[in-house]
């Protein structure tokens, strides 16, 4: 039998019976679906979390007091671990002298009301230096940031997010107005301009301010972090290792603080959300073998049905081998069909859905597709195999006297 | 032509054995008219079934055109059955999603013929069982007999040495049996060689030679 003759008699037959049919195909393409739709969810968190520590900038490292080991054993001194030392600008400034170390952003923060012309809201504070602002990626949408301001000077300035200028500032210019914050004061000297989140916190609500002054404000000299920028991927682990040498130096010997690699916790989470893409693909998997039963279930009462072509066909001449052929092809045809259909409406429905929520990527992976496609024809030929074998099987004398 | 030696067919009916077919010796030669007769369960469809390969003897040796076939399996002899025999219906057994054309062009198919020839044949087919018309009909479109004429070209379009008629006029009406019956010993005098099992007693008269079964067993054979 010519290939396309076998494509047109099981096309014929799918034809034939159209309700049947059409079942089978919904049933393959919400399998193929659910695998497109829920690996577009798990790669669009997957892009959303690796996006905003991309956003955090590139070759970081993040210096945070404090240190998780084991203790005990050794005393009481040492049942709660290590106890961190403070981490001051003076060890900030004590890391620029480590060879490769592009910029130091100590970074302070808290939050406090700030007031202009009888106005007053509370704001998050972040207590940097300008270092900041090329550690982050920020841009100004006016003014400049922190100008003067150096590990070691601290002029009473600050700058703005937008939402704060229109809160607090409404028309009227706020650059060059003075801002009162807590007790202190300090001049407006630029907008932020990016918009988002930097460490937990709305850049659009937040007043940044020379690390000096924060700590004056809070009346706290300890530092929340410092980040610490590489000039080069290639250099930060022994960056690494030449801050955790400097720091237990200048705590006496104690190593108490975590330096943390922002791209080792980008891969941290790049590696779990590939895991949890993966595992939702699997699990929507399922729904394709579910349809494999389906036409598993349908082919098998098909045989049934047919019963008189098969024998007719024996008679003719047919041999088991393509009354098996026939059978499969049927169901290859279905799943085939019906994963390029799943594929079409889950594609269909992630540009939708990034219509409808253009914050969050959308991004169905190039191998959800593959993987489903394959996952529903092989799924196909396993559960048509069943059918395809009974109805080869078939007594040819049994089949011509079955349903006529 | 055919040629049956000490052929017997045995059935388990749970723990009955039953004898369709006991002892059968018979040769039919070539261009031969053969009607089988006989009453509900003498074996006759059976012989048939044999006749056509379509069941297998418990014993004895069954010989079509110089072949023995008793130790072929299941491939050789789907391949007879294309080549060497065709096999009309009581009921027909049509395609009912398929047209006349089509339904007669599937034994072509399963075999693989190029789609160009197997127009020329479908076309001289239909021709031979004055269809011609009727191409593109499908199976509830057409009268009872048409439906058989159908089926009869179908049988025929592969060129076979002999044709097997399971009571091919028992579903249609006097008219119609009447012109399956002339297109069918047309055929014969064309060179098939036709076996039909019938009840019909005229058409058994018809034929060149008549055997009557019972209980599996030969009781008569008899050239009209």
């Amino acid at each position: 039998m010519r290939f396309y003759d076998l494509i047109f008699l099981a096309f014929s037959t799918l034809v034939r019976y159209p309700l049947r049919t059409l079942m089978l195909l919904i049933a393959t393409s919400i399998g193929v679906m659910a695998v497109i739709l829920l690996t577009a969810v798990g790669e669009g968190a997957r892009d959303y979390i690796t996006g905003q520590f991309k956003d955090m900038g590139t070759n970081l490292l993040f210096v945070v007091p404090g240190k998780n080991e084991t203790s005990g054993g050794m005393g009481p001194v040492d049942l709660a671990g290590v106890a961190p030392r403070d981490l001051t600008v003076e060890d900030a400034i004590s890391l620029r002298r480590i060879e490769g170390v592009k910029y130091i952003a100590p970074i302070v923060v808290g939050e406090t009301p700030a007031q202009f012309n009888g106005l007053e809201r509370s704001v998050p504070i972040i207590g940097t230096t300008p270092s900041f602002l090329a550690v982050r990626n920020w841009e100004m949408e006016a003014g400049n940031f922190l100008p003067g301001v150096t590990l070691d000077r601290s002029p009473p300035v600050c700058v703005i997010g937008k939402e704060v200028e229109s809160e607090l500032f409404g028309k009227n210019n706020a650059i060059g107005q003075w801002l009162r914050v807590g007790d202190r004061r300090c001049r407006v000297t630029g907008i932020i301009g990016t918009e988002g989140r930097a460490i937990g916190i709305d850049t659009q609500k937040i007043v940044v301010m020379p690390v000096s002054l924060a700590t004056a404000l809070f009346n706290r000299p300890s530092l929340f972090r410092i980040a610490v920028q590489a000039s080069n991927t290639w250099e930060m682990d022994q960056i690494k290792k030449d801050i955790i040498r400097i720091i237990k130096k200048r705590h006496q010997g104690k190593e108490d603080i975590t330096v943390i690699r922002q791209d080792a916790v980008m891969q941290s989470f790049d590696n779990i959300f590939n895991v949890l893409t993966m595992a939702l693909g699997s699990i929507a998997s399922i729904s394709l073998f579910v349809a494999g039963i389906l036409i598993m279930n349908v082919m098998l009462v098909a045989v049934s049905q047919r019963q008189s072509e098969i024998g007719l066909l024996k008679a003719i001449g047919a041999k088991n081998k393509q009354i098996s052929y026939l059978f499969m092809t049927e169901a290859v045809i279905l799943s085939g069909t019906g994963a390029m259909l799943g594929l079409v409406f889950g594609h269909t429905i992630t540009q939708i859905l990034k219509l409808a929520f253009p914050d969050f990527n959308f991004l169905p992976p190039l191998w959800a597709s593959f993987v489903s496609i394959i996952v529903a024809l092989v799924s196909g030929v396993v559960f048509g195999l069943l059918p395809a074998r009974r109805a080869s099987k078939l007594d040819p004398v049994i089949a011509l006297s079955g349903n006529k | 032509m055919i040629q049956l030696e000490n052929l017997c067919r045995h059935f388990e009916v749970g723990n009955q054995l039953v004898r369709a077919l006991d002892e059968v010796t018979l040769g039919i030669n070539k261009k031969e008219y053969v009607s089988i007769m006989g009453v509900s369960g003498s074996g006759k469809s059976t012989l048939l079934n044999i006749f056509g390969l379509l069941d297998t003897p418990t014993s004895g040796d069954y010989v079509l055109s110089g072949i023995n076939t008793s130790k072929m399996n299941d491939d050789e002899m789907a391949h007879i059955r294309s080549t060497k025999i065709g096999f009309v219906f009581q009921s027909f057994h049509l395609i009912p999603r398929l047209t006349a054309a089509e339904n007669i062009e599937m034994p072509m198919v399963l075999s693989g013929l190029n789609p160009k020839e197997r127009k020329e044949r479908v076309d001289n087919a239909l021709a031979r069982v004055s269809l011609t018309d009727r191409a593109d009909h499908r199976p509830e479109q057409l009268s009872g007999g048409q439906r058989q004429r159908v089926a009869i070209a179908r049988s025929i379009v592969m060129e076979p040495d002999v044709l097997l008629a399971d009571e091919p006029t028992g579903n249609l009406d006097s008219g119609s049996s009447k012109e399956i019956i002339k297109l069918i010993e047309e055929l014969n005098k064309g060179g098939l060689t036709l076996i039909v099992v019938t009840h019909d007693v005229e058409m058994g008269s018809r034929s060149d030679r008549l055997i009557e079964l019972l209980d599996g067993k030969i009781i008569n054979d008899k050239k009209n």
